[in-house]
């Protein structure tokens, strides 16, 4: 789409005032304008102070000792980096365990993400009535930020009077022993977000031709075959999204266990945000944390970058 | 292949059997989106020695306004109506800030040409994709270097750097008819008058999702507020309520009746602007 915009832009002849005409080369023309630029520019400043210069500035905090209360922050190099990659150092077991609960959650929550919201969505793309009330129920729970969830789920999963034992007949530990804590999280994270997902394969299965539908039953395909043949592959691109952003959403938990767990049992469930987080803005080693934040960065990069091209080499086949 | 072959009378009774499946699938996920909500208002009107009592009850007996009356106090040590009163002016401030900021750079790069065009498209593309964790501590530096650090400004303005604003908008000035702006430019409108008096009344559509997405974004912000505010006079909601669940540990009446002011407004939001927020979702998705 952004590159389609540009050349459309392009092709048009651009009228006076507009800044330099297109087509042309920049300098052999002398209208030059300032309207673009003084658009540009309240975004621009913000742009630049909280997002453009805080990217290169972590990096160079991640190499000093930069710690928040001291007044003089020295320079270590890769001293930050080395560390986590050394056993016994202070901060390379409690990052790598951090990191582990991240995989964790994310190997668990995503696949549950990724089908039940897609089944959700397939009920929903029928026609009967009520449709948009269902679809606004499932939807609401996302529009209360994680804190309000997060205390309403350590209420709900205390043991004993919470709702959930109560209604399960059990009396679980569901927030200070394993594997109940990582249970309870994935699944208050699934009723959280199912809606958000499953609104956007809701989208996707309105895109697909019913063309395409009624030509596959001519050929006499059932309704598995027509799901496997005719939904699957319309439905791509969306996946493709719904995977990369549902990783991502996962791998930056916080907030529930931050709330509901507080990272326990014995640090168990203290995800790599939280960690860093924590060694950056409570006890603030910034330089340590930053750090850790480009490495965890990294991962999230390079599982992105898989994942894409998995998914568009599939789209080949 | 048996339901292809299936008689019309056989299919029809399929599809009533189906569709009451269907039913109860869908009453009974509703329950569990909604029960726990429905809990939670009702624990908030619980005197708190009820709250833990078995069995659970879902009308509170006798009717209690201890919990809110707790927090809603002005002596109280975890001030509600503040925390109530900041989100609101944080969230309100921040969507203004977006939807000038983002409305304007975003008709810039959508309809005008200029040097560096194309390098500064990219550039704000691609921080979409940065992981937002690696600007968190440089961030909090650069908010203190401000003296911002527990002010609500630290919750309004670094927020509105994000790049989804202009790019939403971006999308939404590219499909509208360039005839428009050329036929006022034959008029002698210049640039800012077309900007203001045909392009943003164009937008409507776009813009209200864009200002509901924003606003509900900083409502339910809460790592970053979680940090940067500390005193319980200049907490949000979000921050508030983890203190809350600090402070009164077991006191469910009190920490529930802090998430149902919490959640009010963005469920009345929710209901007034379903169709925006909805829309705004799903096309994101298929934006992307």
């Amino acid at each position: 789409m952004a590159a389609q915009g540009i050349e459309q832009t392009g092709a048009q002849p651009t009228p006076p005032g507009a800044g330099y005409p297109t087509g042309g080369k920049a300098e052999s023309t002398s209208t030059f304008s300032w309207t673009p630029y003084v658009f540009l520019a309240p975004y621009l400043v913000l742009f630049t102070i909280f997002v453009l210069v805080p990217a290169i500035f972590g990096l160079w905090m991640s190499l000093h000792n930069w710690d928040y209360l001291m007044p003089k922050q020295p320079w270590v190099g890769l001293q930050n980096y080395i560390n986590l990659f050394t056993p016994g150092s202070p901060t390379a077991a409690f990052f790598w365990q951090s990191m582990k609960a991240t995989g964790i959650f994310t190997l668990f929550s995503v696949p549950l993400l990724v089908i039940i919201p897609l089944l959700v969505a397939l009920i929903l793309n029928q026609s009967f009535r009520g449709r948009n009330f269902f679809r606004a129920m499932y939807f609401a729970p996302y529009v209360l930020g994680v804190a309000v969830v997060g205390i309403l789920w350590r209420y709900l999963l205390q043991p004993g009077f919470g709702l959930i034992d109560y209604y399960l007949g059990t009396d679980v530990a569901w927030t200070t022993a394993m594997p109940w804590a990582w249970i309870a999280l994935v699944g208050m994270t699934v009723w959280w977000t199912l809606g958000f997902n499953a609104i956007i394969y809701l989208a996707g299965l309105q895109d697909i031709d019913p063309v395409l539908y009624d030509a596959a039953k001519v050929d006499g395909a059932t309704r598995w075959q027509r799901f496997l043949n005719v939904t699957l592959p319309g439905l791509r691109p969306v996946l493709l999204f719904i995977i990369t952003v549902t990783i991502l959403a996962s791998a930056n938990m916080f907030g529930q266990a931050y709330l509901i767990t507080q990272g326990g049992p014995n640090n168990e469930t203290r995800t790599a945000i939280m960690y860093i987080a924590q060694e950056g803005l409570q006890n603030f080693r910034m330089g340590s944390a930053a750090a850790m934040s480009y490495i965890l960065a990294l991962f999230l990069v390079v599982i992105s970058i898989l994942n894409f091209k998995f998914l568009s080499q599939k789209e080949e086949d | 292949m048996a339901g292809a072959t299936a008689k019309p009378e056989e299919r029809n009774t399929g599809d009533l059997a189906k569709r009451i499946l269907s039913y109860a699938v869908l009453i009974l996920l509703t329950l569990m989106f909604v029960a726990p909500l429905l809990w939670m208002l009702s624990t908030s009107l619980k005197p708190n020695t009820a709250t833990t009592a078995l069995p659970l009850s879902w009308i509170p007996k006798p009717f209690s306004n201890e919990g809110f009356s707790t927090i809603l106090g002005s002596n109280s040590q975890s001030p509600a109506l503040r925390w109530f009163l900041n989100s609101m002016v944080a969230g309100l401030a921040n969507m203004a800030l977006i939807l000038v900021t983002a409305s304007m750079a975003a008709y810039a790069l959508a309809r005008m040409e200029f040097r560096g065009k194309r390098v500064l498209f990219a550039a704000i593309i691609s921080t979409l994709f940065i992981p937002p964790i690696i600007l968190l501590m440089p961030n909090y530096q650069i908010v203190d270097q401000f003296g911002w650090l527990n002010t609500l400004l630290a919750v309004i303005v670094p927020g509105a750097a994000g790049a989804f604003g202009v790019f939403f908008l971006r999308q939404f000035f590219l499909s509208l008819p360039r005839e428009l702006e050329e036929a006022a430019m034959l008029d002698g409108a210049n640039r800012y008058q077309i900007f203001f008096r045909i392009i943003l009344p164009l937008s409507r559509a776009p813009l209200a999702t864009l200002a509901v997405l924003s606003f509900l974004t900083n409502w339910n912000d809460f790592l970053w507020p979680v940090f940067v505010l500390f005193t319980p006079g200049s907490l949000t909601l979000p921050p508030g309520l983890s203190i809350l669940q600090g402070a009164y540990t077991t006191n469910y009446a009190v920490i529930m009746a802090g998430g149902v002011i919490a959640s009010i407004p963005v469920l009345i939001v929710f209901i007034l602007a379903q169709r925006y927020i909805i829309q705004g979702v799903a096309r994101s998705g298929l934006k992307g």
